[in-house]
């Protein structure tokens, strides 16, 4: 690897070795990764690398088979879970459907958070939900319809809204563009790069879209076969002089990477 | 070799799936007494699993009454013992056929709901998403269900008891010429309070099962619809059979002396 490290002691998120299988299937195969504070960060790889395992074992979706996941220092595998659950007040995240409760109103799913920690009335949090769905550009009477009335940018808008609800240290953005199209895939872009450097928040990302990765990192990292194989500033993603990254980024079916064509 | 080896893989898949269940249960059990609580979920599912049952439950409960009477209508009276015919009806009622039959036919209609509603929210990562926003998923969507569970059947069974009777009571009086103040006389006489008591233990068992079903297979649903569909399929049959089971064990429990 031939990053310019940040520094070691502002480092928001570090993995070493993380290791994770399925059965006989190797997902994660000794990963490392650095994400400073402030920082955004994009992962980018093809489909079926691992990415989105990355993402759970950092949220404690999953459970990593070998290796440390630290978050402002602390090792966070094998936490009990009431710390975990401290760890995860840190976060926030963008899921890639969207993921709002549909029996929920918009209002309630973008409060739900500030509702469980119990820190806020109902009207009070109904208030900061209707504040945070102008923060991403939607008016106070989409409160109260249901997720499913909305179309789908709408809803990655919630989504945002939602993720940033409790003023996280730490965003997560799954694949915050797919299945958009191009100009709203490019506002929601806009949104997450605003968002998150009002907050001054962390931001780490994993896509497929070179577009929106350009566009909201500060960082890029390859992900390939389990293994960060690349990083470094987004303006050397072009000067890689990684084989791996090039095919990927110029999207060639031909070159290093395999892709698995056979059913 | 090879057949020993299926019969090994078999078993331990059995005792893997049994192992899940039971560290399932205990998880969601443990946390109805653990804060935060959510009364206002309690309330949704009660209202949902108990007040919206009533339609089946009563139309399942009459016609068994119905049935109950005219049957043994027909077979005791070849003994001129028609007199027992309300004995016949309250004594099946509360004891067997409420329980079990608002058992299976809610077994159907929640539990297939549950599973349902669970897997979807498993499979659009909503129960991943519960659990970013500092809520437990087991806490916020199994224990609330569990609870409406239990403290729902053993209401909706008490209503099937009297909807049932009633229906015995009909087809006697209406259909079988019986004088309906002797029928209601030794339907009161006949009764007792722990065949209704029995019936309502049942019911609650029952409630856990069906809530627990539900959830747990729409809890660990995997691969999108098909998934989904799976999991409801699982949770209505396994509930059913574990109905059945339990059902026969509590039986031998109250009433083998």
């Amino acid at each position: 690897m031939t990053e310019p490290k940040p520094d070691n002691s502002r480092l928001k998120i570090r993995l070493r070795g993380v290791h994770k299988r399925f059965g006989s299937k190797i997902v994660l195969d000794g990963l490392d990764l650095d994400v400073g504070v402030s920082e955004s960060v994009v992962v980018i790889g093809g489909s079926g690398t691992g990415k989105s395992v990355m993402l759970k074992c950092i949220l404690g979706l999953l459970q990593p088979d070998k290796g440390s996941i630290q978050v402002d220092g602390e090792e966070v595998v094998g936490m009990s879970a009431a710390a975990r659950e401290e760890i995860n007040r840190k976060f926030g995240m963008l899921f890639q459907g969207g993921a709002l409760f549909d029996s929920l109103p918009v209002w309630e799913n973008v409060a739900f958070g500030l509702l469980a920690e119990k820190k806020v009335t109902r009207l009070e949090a109904r208030e900061i939900a209707i504040s945070k769905l102008a923060q991403v550009g939607l008016g106070g009477e989409v409160g109260d319809l249901s997720p499913a009335e909305l179309s789908g940018g709408m809803q990655k808008r919630v989504g945002l809204a939602r993720a940033i609800a409790s003023d996280p240290e730490i965003i997560f953005f799954d694949e915050p563009t797919t299945g958009l199209d191009p100009i709203m895939a490019d506002v929601i872009n806009d949104l997450i790069v605003k968002t998150t450097r009002q907050m001054g928040a962390t931001a780490l990302s994993i896509t497929h879209d070179m577009a929106s990765a350009r566009k909201i990192a500060n960082r890029i990292a390859m992900l390939y076969e389990g293994k960060i194989i690349w990083a470094g500033p987004t303006e050397n993603i072009d000067s890689s002089g990684n084989l791996y990254v090039e095919q990927f980024i110029n999207g060639r079916a031909e070159g290093p990477i395999k892709m698995a064509v056979r059913a | 070799m090879r057949f020993l080896r299926l019969i090994g893989r078999v078993f331990l898949a059995f005792l893997g799936t049994a192992g899940r269940l039971i560290l399932f249960t205990a998880d969601a059990v443990s946390q109805c007494v653990r804060p935060p609580f959510y009364p206002r979920m309690i309330l949704r599912h009660m209202l949902d699993i108990g007040y919206f049952s009533l339609p089946v439950v009563g139309l399942t409960a009459i016609f068994a009454g119905m049935v109950l009477a005219l049957q043994s209508y027909t077979g005791f009276a070849r003994f001129s013992a028609e007199g027992v015919i309300a004995n016949v009806v309250v004594i099946s009622i509360t004891r067997e056929l409420g329980p079990v039959l608002a058992g299976l036919m809610v077994a159907g209609r929640i539990g297939a709901s549950l599973a349902a509603e669970i897997g979807t929210m498993r499979v659009t990562e909503q129960i991943d998403a519960l659990t970013t926003l500092s809520t437990n998923p087991m806490k916020y969507l199994v224990t609330p269900r569990l609870i409406a569970g239990v403290t729902m059947f053993p209401f909706l069974v008490f209503i099937a008891d009297i909807i049932g009777v009633f229906g015995g009571y009909v087809v006697a009086v209406y259909k079988l010429g019986f004088n309906p103040a002797n029928y209601i006389q030794s339907t009161y006489d006949f009764l007792q309070a722990e065949d209704v008591n029995s019936g309502l233990v049942k019911a609650a068992v029952f409630g856990f099962i069906v809530t627990l079903m539900g959830c747990y297979h729409g809890y660990n649903s995997k691969g999108g619809a098909q998934g989904v569909g799976t999991a409801t399929t699982n949770a209505v049959v396994s509930a059913s059979i574990l109905i059945l089971c339990f059902y026969y064990i509590l039986t031998e429990m109250f009433f083998a002396k």
